[in-house]
């Protein structure tokens, strides 16, 4: 079911906001399909009346008020950023 | 005599204490022969100051007497660790540059414990691989080496392995998400455990696959992973799956009393086309156990064959989520940009220019697994087939098994480059006997148990119950000791 083709590689890589040249796809297609047949396999297992597997031991998560734990430390937060200026992060502009 | 970066950690932590030598000393061994062995590749980012200063700090806390165990240890932290202010890129180019401003709580912990960080390891990109081809840096060698050949290490955890083999550090952290710690100390000789779920925070380790990453320590010995592993461990309220239990004494469990345990031996790892050496080493060790007094019983684990295909199911799905943060924007990489191009262009081209090959495979695949009109066909019903492997090892334990031998890997070390021509599924293959424990949270170990007809080191895994670590220890430290393994690699580099 799951044969990849050049505008489902393309898509895909699009969602995942990865370029990838034109002349890449097709082995990337074909990288995909590979995986995903290896995947089909999953079909064999009756899988009927089985919940989905959320959580590795059975807990329940915590919970904690809403509130401000840490901060107040911007030069800190910025000190990696490729771009900041002014205390804020700077990107390419987004709105014309 | 034997050279200071040769000892155990449990050698070198009862000298300190009786003052036979400083931590100083151990350090100055442990940094000399990191510089000797650039050819490695294990070392990618040296912190000399930093451990000569907390060497000396350490010998300052010995003098005033009770130390905790790790107390002037030099170790390794893997790559994947947030270090405060020392590079920390998970071996990609995204994050070139990064240097967090906060510590890990494993490698904090370790560090309030009195241990030394020599410098952080390399490893495969964002953990993401089984020989450490994968990394930015380049490749790890290992210190095996039986032809002119240069071996893999393993990976992910590869850096981490090189390093504890070749007596570069006397213990280093690693993690393992489908059996990054477990399958390189295979592959070396060395130790390694994966400790259960929720045992080790999380917190500042670079997020791969989140409902199975796990830090564990690889060191040479089980009472030294039995050692690192304690100062480790423990409840961490920043991590929210971080388990609220007491942490026993995993030293003090080290008995040499199974007597009476009962050790499964499950039917479907014996896999087709598997060596037969590996098969022998496992006949050697269920033998070596039913002789100090367990009992061997043969077992079922029927999903077993379906946990590589619901591993890399869900583990890329969670990656795509968890590397979504890589844009750009923050920290790291950030592609230059054309005349005209927006925020858009910005993400796509730092990320293609950021990850390497397999990020980006992995990426893709699970971005696909997750899209609409696929997620119950792939991702859900993968999420179903891990309960049905959980459920295979819940009936095993409720059975009254307390542990269970199996191989770690279906071979030994093989030469680096050896598998680029392999389509991605066969390097997967790696993983076979490990996944499983990861997708049911188990604790899981990997020992060294003998050596193949090459000369290369082949280890055996024992899966224990949850929160079982000090049982899993006392089992392992057993066939570690009737196993009898001392070889070494001959040095090379």
């Amino acid at each position: 079911m799951s044969v990849i083709d050049l505008e489902t590689a393309r898509r895909v890589a699009k969602l995942a906001r990865i370029r990838v040249p034109e002349e890449n796809l097709p082995a990337l297609a074909d990288e995909l399909s590979q995986i995903l047949t290896f995947m089909e396999q999953l079909n064999e297992v009756d899988v009927e009346g089985v919940e989905p597997m959320t959580s590795v031991t059975p807990m329940r998560l915590k919970r904690r008020a809403d509130v401000v734990t840490e901060g107040g430390m911007p030069a800190r937060i910025l000190s990696n950023a490729p771009d900041a200026r002014e205390g804020f992060f700077a990107v390419p502009k987004v709105v014309e | 005599m034997t050279a200071l970066n040769e000892l155990t950690i449990s050698e070198a932590r009862d000298a300190l204490r009786k003052g036979e030598v400083t931590s100083v000393a151990l350090t100055e061994a442990c940094l000399g022969a990191i510089d000797a062995a650039g050819a490695l590749n294990a070392f990618v980012h040296k912190t000399p100051e930093i451990a000569m200063e907390r060497a000396k700090a350490a010998d300052a806390r010995l003098q005033e007497g009770a130390p905790p165990a790790m107390c002037g240890i030099p170790v390794g932290i893997k790559d994947l660790f947030c270090t405060e202010g020392v590079p920390s890129q998970a071996a990609s180019r995204i994050l070139n540059g990064f240097r967090p401003e906060y510590e890990s709580t494993v490698s904090a912990q370790l560090r309030e414990a009195g241990a030394v960080m020599l410098g952080k390891l390399n490893m495969d990109e964002f953990a993401m691989g089984s020989s450490n081809e994968t990394a930015c840096y380049g490749a790890v060698v290992n210190p095996w080496k039986i032809d002119d050949r240069k071996l893999t290490p393993g990976g992910s955890s590869g850096g981490s392995a090189a390093a504890v083999a070749a007596n570069l550090c006397l213990g280093a952290t690693g993690t393992d998400t489908g059996g990054s710690i477990r399958q390189p100390a295979a592959f070396t000789g060395t130790v390694g455990v994966k400790p259960t779920y929720g045992r080790c925070s999380r917190w500042g380790i670079i997020a791969f696959a989140s409902s199975l990453d796990q830090a564990g320590p690889m060191t040479r010995t089980v009472q030294d992973a039995a050692i690192m592993l304690q100062a480790m461990c423990g409840h961490d309220a920043k991590d929210s799956t971080s388990a609220e239990l007491s942490v026993p004494d995993f030293e003090a469990a080290l008995t040499g009393d199974i007597r009476g345990k009962r050790i499964g031996i499950p039917r479907e790892y014996r896999m087709d086309g598997m060596p037969e050496e590996i098969e022998t080493l496992w006949s050697q060790g269920a033998e070596m156990l039913r002789d100090a007094g367990a009992d061997i019983v043969d077992i079922t684990l029927p999903h077993t064959k379906y946990a590589l295909p619901a591993y890399y199911v869900i583990a890329p799905a969670e990656a795509s989520s968890n590397l979504a943060r890589y844009d750009g924007v923050r920290y790291g990489h950030r592609a230059k940009l054309s005349q005209g191009d927006g925020i858009t262009e910005m993400y796509e081209k730092t990320r293609a220019e950021g990850f390497g090959p397999e990020v980006q495979r992995r990426v893709m695949i699970g971005t696909y697994v997750l899209s609409a009109g696929f997620y119950d066909a792939y991702y859900n019903r993968a999420r179903r087939v891990r309960a049905l492997i959980k459920r295979d090892f819940e009936q095993v334990f409720g059975d009254g098994i307390d542990a269970i031998l199996t191989p770690a890997t279906p071979s030994s070390a093989f030469g680096l480059g050896e598998m680029a021509d392999a389509d991605p599924v066969q390097m997967y293959l790696n993983d076979v006997f490990t996944v499983p424990v990861n997708l049911a949270g188990l604790p899981g170990i990997a020992l060294p148990a003998g050596l193949d007809r090459k000369g290369l080191p082949l280890g055996l895994q024992l899966i224990g119950q949850p929160w079982g670590e000090a049982e899993l220890l006392k089992v392992a430290h057993v066939l570690e000791r009737a196993a009898g393994f001392v070889a070494k690699p001959e040095r090379w580099w």
